[in-house]
């Protein structure tokens, strides 16, 4: 049997080229590489926190209070004497993991509304004023409200986050799916007799699916600052968990003191934020084939 | 003891079917009373200008009809199935129909560019057809996947089937779209212009390899088409519609030699080999004046306003499809006359 070795030989060898074609069109304009590898290295040190990281998040030296920046405490100390970059790196693994969790959440809810809106023109009606009906709420008072009736707790923050962020997700994969199903292709594969549950999980999923990816990394990027926000203002995660969030919102009245405390995790979020961006400007860049052209 | 019927009932008879489509300023019915008759093992060609109701008659067999606004209103689609059945598909319901597409009937399209998923390979598009309708595990499918894409001709298949449609051709792509059609050995296929889009030598290797599988697999073949050169070159039997009625029906002979329908004459005056030479040398395609009729409209035939042989007569009464010969059958009152 030789036939089917070297068709997953072959197969394979294509995935490994188109990835690394994906990559080369990708990382083509430098900025877009630079924030890969910023958001690369965040996540990296968010993972290893326990491995990586010199001292405990919430292990306090009272003689060592408010110190800054030096060769043992790189980025100073707190109120508490706990240290800061380590504070910081766990604080990445709360935000980064809200963030993420807030993508999964509204792109699985989003992706199967807009599927449904985009796809059964009777239920698009229903769906689509629903989604305007929630877009037209400011989001962060949304979600400031929803802290605030459900209570402040991580997953609390995620579920009022996934609310406001999911009708943009809608939005943008019933636009592409209104696309997608009136292409021959679809049809075709109706008169194949494939089943419209396999029409729109693989044949029109797949192909709204690089919408969808650039929306990912947009609202990655909006959740991680959501989340600082509604930290700072009281409205998030509690206190006593180090998020970039609650540490601003800590260490904001020794700002004047003790600049490190607000400085760092700031830095930290717009680290995040703006390589998210990026990441998603690029991967918009080169996914849009009219765009692609132009660089 | 088994009694043969007398006459064995077609793979696919089509009785005055009617279709109506629901729009804003009201009912309009593209496809009204036509019958069509598809044998085992023979071609027929569906021929008509654009807008005379080919496509939607196909669709309706197919049950795509764009809903909600399309119906069949009246009427039979008889199919005979593989088991030796016979279901009507205008009341077999969507799912009744659904087992039947890409099974036992399957159809193929005027746009091989856009009629295949972009994000998927060849080899998986195949796959996902074949394993839909027949239990095959993935590796047992993907080799038919192959066996299919060597079927249709389709060189070095095994490196083809890891292609996506960008990879190939547009006849390339045709050929993948028939390997599609055929990989669960149909007993009806329905061809919609389906080289129209190719140029005129992928258009003859096309044609060639329908005939080719057709003959091979004794399926049927619906083959609708404008195009009056490619219906002498493949039809056993020739149906013409004009406004959404077959107009004439025969053998393919026959209607090339003696065409009783003006419009059928017309269509075929139009070809370019029947290109006469004008008065200042050059040859010139003739062209019949006019378009077709909308489908709402008036009572008499609705080729009149077109017809060069148009009487009185013409315009008060709506003709009926009468038989003029032998399987030759005729929808217009001057027939006889010369």
């Amino acid at each position: 049997m030789s036939t089917p070795v070297s068709i997953s030989a072959s197969s394979s060898g294509a995935a490994v080229s188109a990835t690394r074609l994906f990559l080369h069109r990708l990382f083509r304009r430098r900025l877009v590489f630079v924030a890969a590898l910023i958001l690369l290295a965040i996540v990296f040190l968010a993972l290893l926190a326990p491995w990586l990281s010199p001292y405990s998040p919430t292990g306090m030296r009272v003689s060592h209070r408010l110190r800054p920046p030096s060769l043992t405490n790189w980025f100073g100390t707190d109120e508490f004497g706990r240290d800061v970059l380590t504070r910081i790196i766990y604080g990445g693994r709360a935000s980064l993991g809200i963030g993420f969790a807030v993508v999964i959440c509204s792109m699985t809810i989003g992706t199967v509304l807009g599927l449904l809106a985009g796809y059964f023109r009777s239920l698009d009606g229903v769906v689509m004023r629903l989604v305007d009906a929630m877009m037209s709420l400011p989001d962060i008072l949304l979600a400031i409200f929803l802290v605030a009736v459900l209570g402040a707790s991580a997953g609390n923050v995620v579920l009022a986050l996934t609310i406001v962020y999911t009708p943009r997700v809608t939005r943008v994969v019933r636009s592409s799916t209104l696309v997608v199903r009136e292409l021959p292709f679809v049809e075709a594969a109706r008169t194949l007799g494939v089943s419209t549950w396999r029409i729109m999980t693989v044949h029109i999923l797949l192909n709204v699916a690089s919408p969808i990816l650039v929306q990912a990394t947009f609202i990655f990027a909006y959740a991680v600052l959501a989340e600082a926000g509604l930290s700072f203002l009281g409205a998030g995660v509690p206190p006593d968990i180090p998020t970039w969030g609650t540490m601003i919102a800590a260490g904001q009245q020794y700002a004047d003191r003790a600049v490190w405390l607000v400085l760092f995790p700031g830095l930290a979020i717009v680290l995040a934020a703006l390589s998210l961006q990026l990441l998603g400007d690029g991967l918009r860049d080169m996914l849009d084939p009219k765009l692609r052209k132009a660089l | 003891m088994t009694v043969v019927p007398a006459s064995m009932p077609p793979l696919l008879e089509i009785r005055s079917l009617e279709v109506t489509f629901r729009t804003e300023t009201g009912d309009v019915v593209p496809v009204r009373g036509v019958d069509l008759c598809v044998e085992e093992g023979r071609t027929t060609a569906l021929v008509g200008e654009s807008g005379s109701g080919k496509s939607v008659t196909s669709l309706a067999v197919m049950g795509l009809l764009p809903r909600p606004f399309g119906r069949i209103s009246g009427g039979a689609i008889l199919f005979k199935r593989r088991a030796g059945d016979v279901v009507d598909l205008a009341s077999v319901g969507q799912e009744g129909i659904r087992t039947l597409r890409g099974n036992e009937i399957a159809m193929i399209f005027q746009e091989p560019m856009t009629s295949l998923n972009p994000v998927m390979t060849i080899g998986e598009q195949i796959t996902e057809q074949v394993r839909l309708h027949m239990a095959l595990d993935g590796s047992t499918a993907m080799r038919r996947a192959i066996e299919m894409l060597s079927l249709v001709e389709i060189p070095d298949a095994v490196n083809r089937a890891t292609e996506y449609p960008h990879q190939l051709s547009g006849g390339m792509r045709q050929r993948v779209m028939i390997a599609l059609a055929m990989s669960c050995n149909p007993r009806l296929l329905i061809a919609d212009e389906p080289t129209t889009a190719l140029d005129v030598t992928i258009q003859a290797q096309i044609l060639a390899l329908i005939e080719r599988l057709r003959k091979e697999h004794g399926m049927g073949v619906l083959f609708i088409t404008h195009n009056l050169g490619v219906v002498a070159e493949i039809a056993d039997s020739v149906s013409v519609m004009y406004a959404g009625e077959v107009v004439e029906t025969a053998g393919v002979s026959e209607i090339f030699r003696e065409p009783r329908h003006p419009y059928t004459g017309a269509l075929i005056d139009c070809l370019p080999v029947r290109a006469q030479r004008g008065a200042d040398g050059r040859r010139v395609v003739k062209a019949i004046p006019g378009t077709v009729a909308s489908a709402v409209s008036a009572p008499g035939c609705k080729f009149e306003p077109r017809c060069t042989r148009a009487a009185e007569a013409c315009a008060a009464a709506h003709p009926i499809l009468e038989p003029v010969g032998l399987d030759h059958q005729v929808r217009c009152i001057r027939w006889s006359e010369p």
